[in-house]
């Protein structure tokens, strides 16, 4: 510590003012440790005392979406295209939803949930929802194994004619994922920061995110809304949302189409609601102790 | 002067301010006005209003200033003790110094990473196992994971839950739980450390254990250290210098031994060996300059009442640095019980306390002045004095001054079979 210094020359300043965008990635980086072991965390108590265990992260989206081909596609009849089975064609929209809608839940209430926490000690805040982010990438990527194994079965262990075939698109899938992490991050941030004094939102997050889902044809093509309900089509196509599984469909079953428009059309919302979402937690981290 | 590369923390004009009442009446309307002078460049107009934070009295204003005002340096290796009154403001300054909360104005630079424990324990996850834990908690006061892996079996053997380490916590006793989360925070490495009372946590053994470990931290490590506490024994014993707040403002900053006499509402220079009192004693002294173990000390009170007085009883009672009581006596306790049988108003009373069995330290005296119905006046901490070394024969081997208050120099051993 016999370093000279320059009497300037302070290390950190705590002052009531701040930067429109006042990440300081070196803390972070030095924070890595905690994101990591809050993933941990995350993971390994979730289904701590429960019979199934991890099998739960399976059952969730399977029932889900056998309801759903039994109400939508065996009652309802909405097809899902030429060869596609249905069941897939839900699995996917239920899989790449359940990703954003997990994301956006679980980070919309991290200064209520992480009061505790957060009155007593200092870290970067931003590793709360990160680490939500982390965790449900990883129960993400169980899902999606789930649903490669019945991709799998489906072309090679029934009768059925399985037209559906992966994209060469498919190498975008990354993108597409961090865009459904941006995109739920930074709406979950927003949330959470407009929580701590306004409550109301908190009743919205619940059902709003179960609305929102009918909106954002996970259980039905965009074409076919567009075919049937033409004046209020345009709700569901400018939903981000929609372009995101829409291009996720494209990708992994070949339904739908792709266009690069779609593509950045939703990147380019994703990293502005995310920056939107980043600039008013920061705002809101300072002080939100005296208001939440 | 103070070389100013020294100091490692400086706060300047801190103020912070709070809305009292419910948050949520015209939460929006309050929002909405200051935003709009925000954009015409205006000063937000609650800042002027804020009123001092006085607990007990009502104010007229809706907002009030929990801190207002604040400057203070602390230098390296220097353990600031801060204390106060409840609503004084110490948490407050305590949440802003360790980033929990921002200031309203104002500014604190440091030149070094600050760790706080407001809390032992903050983030325990009753599901994950004792050892799970001590890396979750150690990450989230700012440790990595090699500093963790490294220190992990100290840890444990510090804690004292070696059998329980791999099992959830959710079983443990809350008291194995407080020892854990302790031992976790008890291996932090900041440049500056901050405080609140966490000490005050576990057994007797345990809280020995963990003033200790403080007094290793700030005197041993020479880590800095900014400590809140009511334990006035312990801020007595680990602080060196202190600010004492009120109603959120600075009311008295210094040596930590004017800060105590300070908090307790007396000013008086404790440090002076007499004391001049305003009521019926008059003063108090030790003639003597410099006393040693087995000298006499002798105490002299000089006293004027207002009516005459028959049989004064004078009490005495010596206190140790960390305000333990060692003697408690008065003249009754004694052969000449009667100091007077005639009325007096006004005379001098003569303690001589032969062989004095005080080690080397400081001791403070309560006097306790009256006639056999009454305390007529009562003086704490109406003198001070300190016990030097110079006869050091007693004291040559290892003894351990801490738990030897009263010292006995000639007690026999002998082994008998």
């Amino acid at each position: 510590m016999d370093t000279k210094v320059d009497p300037q020359d302070w290390l950190y300043t705590i002052s009531p003012k701040r930067k429109l965008i006042d990440l300081n990635f070196k803390e972070i980086w030095r924070y890595r440790d905690l994101l990591f072991l809050f993933v941990k965390r995350d993971i390994i108590t979730v289904y701590k005392q429960t019979i199934l265990g991890p099998l739960w992260f399976f059952i969730q989206p399977l029932f889900t979406s056998v309801i759903f081909t039994l109400i939508f596609n065996n009652l309802a009849a909405i097809p899902t295209g030429n060869g596609v089975p249905p069941f897939l064609f839900n699995l996917a929209g239920i899989t790449s939803w359940n990703y954003f809608s997990t994301c956006l839940t679980g980070t919309s209430n991290t200064f209520k949930a992480n009061q505790g926490i957060f009155g007593k000690v200092y870290f970067p805040r931003v590793i709360t929802p990160l680490s939500v982010v982390f965790s449900n990438l990883l129960k993400f990527g169980i899902q999606l194994l789930v649903f490669v194994l019945f991709y799998i079965y489906y072309v090679f262990f029934t009768d059925q004619v399985v037209l559906a075939r992966p994209q060469l698109a498919m190498v975008l899938l990354p993108c597409l994922v961090l865009f459904m992490g941006l995109f739920g991050l930074g709406f979950g941030m927003l949330l959470s920061s407009l929580t701590t004094k306004y409550r109301d939102l908190t009743f919205l997050v619940s059902f709003g995110v179960q609305l929102l889902m009918y909106g954002s044809a996970v259980m039905y093509p965009l074409s076919y809304f567009k075919a049937r309900v033409p004046e209020y089509a345009w709700l569901v196509e400018y939903n981000p949302m929609t372009t995101i599984i829409e291009l996720f469909r494209y990708m992994t079953l070949g339904v739908g189409q792709f266009s690069w428009a779609n593509f950045i059309y939703a990147g380019v919302i994703s990293v502005v609601i995310f920056l939107i979402g980043l600039i008013i937690f920061n705002k809101t981290e300072k002080t939100f102790i005296d208001t939440v | 002067m103070v070389d100013s590369q020294d100091i490692i923390l400086k706060a300047q004009n801190i103020s912070k301010q709070y809305r009292l009442g419910l948050v949520g009446t015209g939460t929006i309307s309050h929002d909405l006005n200051r935003w709009w002078n925000r954009i015409r460049g205006k000063e937000d107009p609650y800042l002027k209003v804020g009123e001092s934070n006085d607990r007990s009295t009502k104010g007229s204003s809706e907002y009030v200033w929990a801190l207002k005002d604040i400057n203070f340096e602390v230098k390296r290796g220097e353990v600031l003790g801060i204390i106060g009154k409840n609503g004084a403001g110490k948490s407050t300054l305590l949440k802003i110094l360790s980033k929990v909360t921002g200031p309203t104005t104002g500014e604190i630079k440091t030149r070094g990473r600050i760790a706080s424990l407001l809390e032992v324990g903050t983030g325990f996850h009753g599901e994950m196992t004792g050892r799970e834990n001590i890396f979750l908690n150690g990450a989230i006061l700012g440790m990595t994971k090699k500093e963790i892996t490294a220190k992990i079996d100290e840890i444990i053997d510090f804690s004292g839950c070696q059998r329980y380490i791999d099992t959830p916590v959710k079983r443990y006793s809350s008291g194995m739980t407080v020892r854990l989360a302790f031992a976790v925070a008890a291996f932090l490495e900041p440049e500056i450390l901050v405080i609140d009372e966490v000490l005050a946590v576990g057994d007797a053994e345990f809280q020995k254990k963990a003033i200790g470990k403080m007094q290793d931290i700030s005197r041993g490590e020479g880590r800095t250290v900014l400590f809140v506490s009511h334990n006035m024994a312990a801020v007595k014993s680990l602080c060196t210098r202190g600010i004492v707040l009120e109603h959120g403002k600075i009311k008295f900053s210094g040596n930590i031994d004017d800060c105590l006499s300070v908090y307790s509402g007396n000013n008086s220079d404790s440090r002076m060996s007499n004391y001049k009192g305003k009521g019926i004693i008059k003063k108090a002294w030790i003639p003597k300059k410099n006393i040693s173990f087995l000298d006499t000390l002798e105490i002299k009170v000089a006293f004027e009442t207002n009516i005459e007085v028959k049989k004064l009883i004078l009490g005495i009672v010596i206190k140790d640095d960390s305000g333990r009581e060692l003697l408690s006596v008065n003249n009754k306790h004694y052969n000449q019980p009667n100091l007077n049988s005639e009325l007096v108003k006004k005379g001098e009373v003569l303690i001589a306390i032969n062989r004095l069995r005080l080690i080397p330290g400081k001791y403070s005296i309560d006097l306790f002045f009256g006639d056999t119905l009454v305390d007529l006046e009562i003086l704490l901490d109406a003198i001070t004095f300190q016990v030097s070394d110079n006869n050091n024969s007693f004291f040559l081997s290892k003894i351990n001054l801490k738990n030897n208050p009263v010292f006995h120099e000639n007690i026999e051993w002998g082994l008998q079979e």
